[in-house]
């Protein structure tokens, strides 16, 4: 009974929204019925053509995701240990965080041309600040007692941060990994509706213009299961032990 | 033989603006004297507790004499050479938690054990300190598995691996219930016996004092002076409640400014 009751909100809705249609009448072209959604996507699923657009956004993604998350983490570590550095970078990253990556996609387009390149690009930027931020403040919220234990012991050079300023830092880039990738996913729909012909993004903007929107629909619905997807599986790395510990901690 | 030797030492921190002045600074300045001319010496192989009102300043003295804070005046002695910075050499424990919480039980004894190189040795022996710890069979679990008590030997385990000159405890059982607190004073009393190493201890409970040191240092309130130091030449186990033992804790209890009868 438990397990169900998070499908039940779900049934609901399909329910008030099947009736509303049809008791409304309202044309498909501004809001078709789950029924005609089920149809819709069924007819992407049998053609393969979904299949191909979650490939090329994933893709995307993962590349995007990849080169941030190599980059961001150690430049964030550097400036979390070396502690001047980081005071110096502070004000510049905070000032371009904030700013949207999709405000990039003129320069996208303008230095990488079209393809897969800018989108990987816009990927990449919407992770980058947030995986730098989140290193640089997993080094500099490190416990002082856990560093004062270290040079107590006399840890020093390779042993000092292989053994304590990494894996105490860990759990907080983990939290950074986890809400990064889901601003990817975000950002991916938008910086699809330009300058590619595949992905997510795109089938919707395509579906729209042949005014198909059921097929839009059916986009939004997998945008959102794949999503819930990539947050199932990126969060088993919090349950890991070298991660785990934080949050019992408090 | 004097091993470590304290002379004239002065804490002054300065006040953080904005904060409202802990009782014991003084108003018309920015400055806050914590420790006023401290002066002692601690012989070698010996249990020193001190004894101090809370906020007295205890914990800024411990970690001068550790090297982990600089006084503003005087100096800290330890064998001969002036403290300037830890060393592996001396212990602490602090009085929160100080496993790496990402490590297992094994794992962090074993930084105290990083002087064995050969590895199937490092093993056995940081095994044989769980074990004298009571922790046999706890090898494997993360110290967020493990009890208030449990976490407290394991680091007293990982600090007598080392085999340290000095080992330095500040206030390590206070967040213990009072059974485990009993015990683990216990245990110091045969941790003191079997192992050579001066401990330098700091307290707020006076039977605790009393039960483990050769020596008492009792500080005042804020800023601190050293008020008295009382020698027990006694033997373990002790029985606070009668003698000369009785007499001592009456005077301490005075000292500390507990006039009626207790």
């Amino acid at each position: 009974m438990k397990k169900c009751l998070p499908f039940a909100s779900f049934l609901f809705t399909i329910i008030v929204w099947e009736t509303a249609v049809r008791a409304f009448g309202i044309s498909v072209h501004s809001m078709p019925a789950p029924s005609q959604v089920a149809l819709g996507l069924w007819e992407m699923i049998r053609s393969g053509v979904i299949f191909h657009h979650i490939t090329a956004s994933l893709f995307r993604v993962t590349w995007g995701y990849f080169l941030a998350v190599c980059t961001a983490v150690p430049i964030g570590l550097v400036l979390g240990i070396w502690r001047q550095a980081g005071q110096l970078a502070e004000p510049l990253i905070q000032f371009l965080r904030p700013i949207s990556p999709l405000a990039w996609i003129p320069f996208a387009l303008l230095w990488l041309g079209i393809g897969d390149k800018p989108a990987v690009f816009l990927i990449f930027l919407s992770v980058f600040f947030p995986m730098l931020v989140f290193s640089m403040s997993g080094v500099s919220g490190i416990k002082k007692t856990y560093i004062r234990i270290a040079a107590n012991f006399g840890l020093k050079g390779r042993d000092y941060y292989v053994k304590v300023i990494l894996p105490a830092a860990l759990p907080e880039i983990v939290t950074g990994l986890r809400i990064s990738l889901g601003t990817a996913w975000v950002v991916i729909v938008a910086a699809e509706m330009i300058a590619v012909k595949s992905g997510l993004g795109y089938l919707i903007i395509d579906a729209r213009n042949s005014l198909r929107m059921d097929h839009v629909i059916g986009a939004m619905i997998i945008i959102g299961a794949t999503g819930l997807v990539l947050d199932r599986c990126i969060r088993k790395l919090e349950d890991l032990p070298a991660v785990k510990w934080s949050r019992v901690l408090k | 033989m004097n091993q470590v030797e304290a002379a004239g030492i002065y804490k002054v921190y300065r006040e953080r603006r904005g904060r409202p002045r802990s009782p014991g600074c003084c108003i018309f300045s920015e400055r806050c004297l914590v420790l006023k001319n401290i002066a002692f010496s601690i012989d070698e192989g010996s249990f020193t507790c001190f004894l101090g009102p809370s906020g007295c300043g205890k914990s800024t003295l411990l970690r001068i004499i550790a090297g982990f804070d600089r006084p503003t005046d005087g100096r800290v002695l330890i064998n001969g050479l002036e403290v300037t910075a830890p060393s592996p050499e001396h212990v602490f424990i602090f009085q929160e938690d100080g496993l790496f919480p990402w490590m297992t039980a094994l794992e962090n004894v074993s930084i105290g054990a990083r002087h064995i190189s050969n590895p199937d040795e490092k093993i056995s022996e940081v095994l044989e300190y769980l074990d004298l710890v009571g922790l046999k069979g706890f090898e494997d679990y993360y110290p967020h598995e493990l009890s208030g008590g449990m976490r407290r030997r394991a680091e007293v385990a990982r600090a007598l691996i080392t085999n340290p000159g000095i080992l330095f405890m500040d206030e390590p059982f206070g967040a213990l219930d009072f059974v485990t607190r009993m015990q683990m004073r216990e245990e110091m009393v045969n941790v003191h016996e079997m192992f050579e190493s001066t401990i330098l201890f700091i307290t707020h409970d006076i039977d605790e004092a009393l039960h483990l040191g050769d020596q008492i240092i009792i500080l005042g309130e804020r800023p601190s002076t050293v008020k008295s130091v009382i020698t027990l030449p006694f033997g373990h186990p002790r029985d606070i409640s009668r003698g000369e033992l009785a007499d001592l804790r009456k005077e301490i209890y005075f000292l500390m400014g507990l006039h009626t009868a207790l």
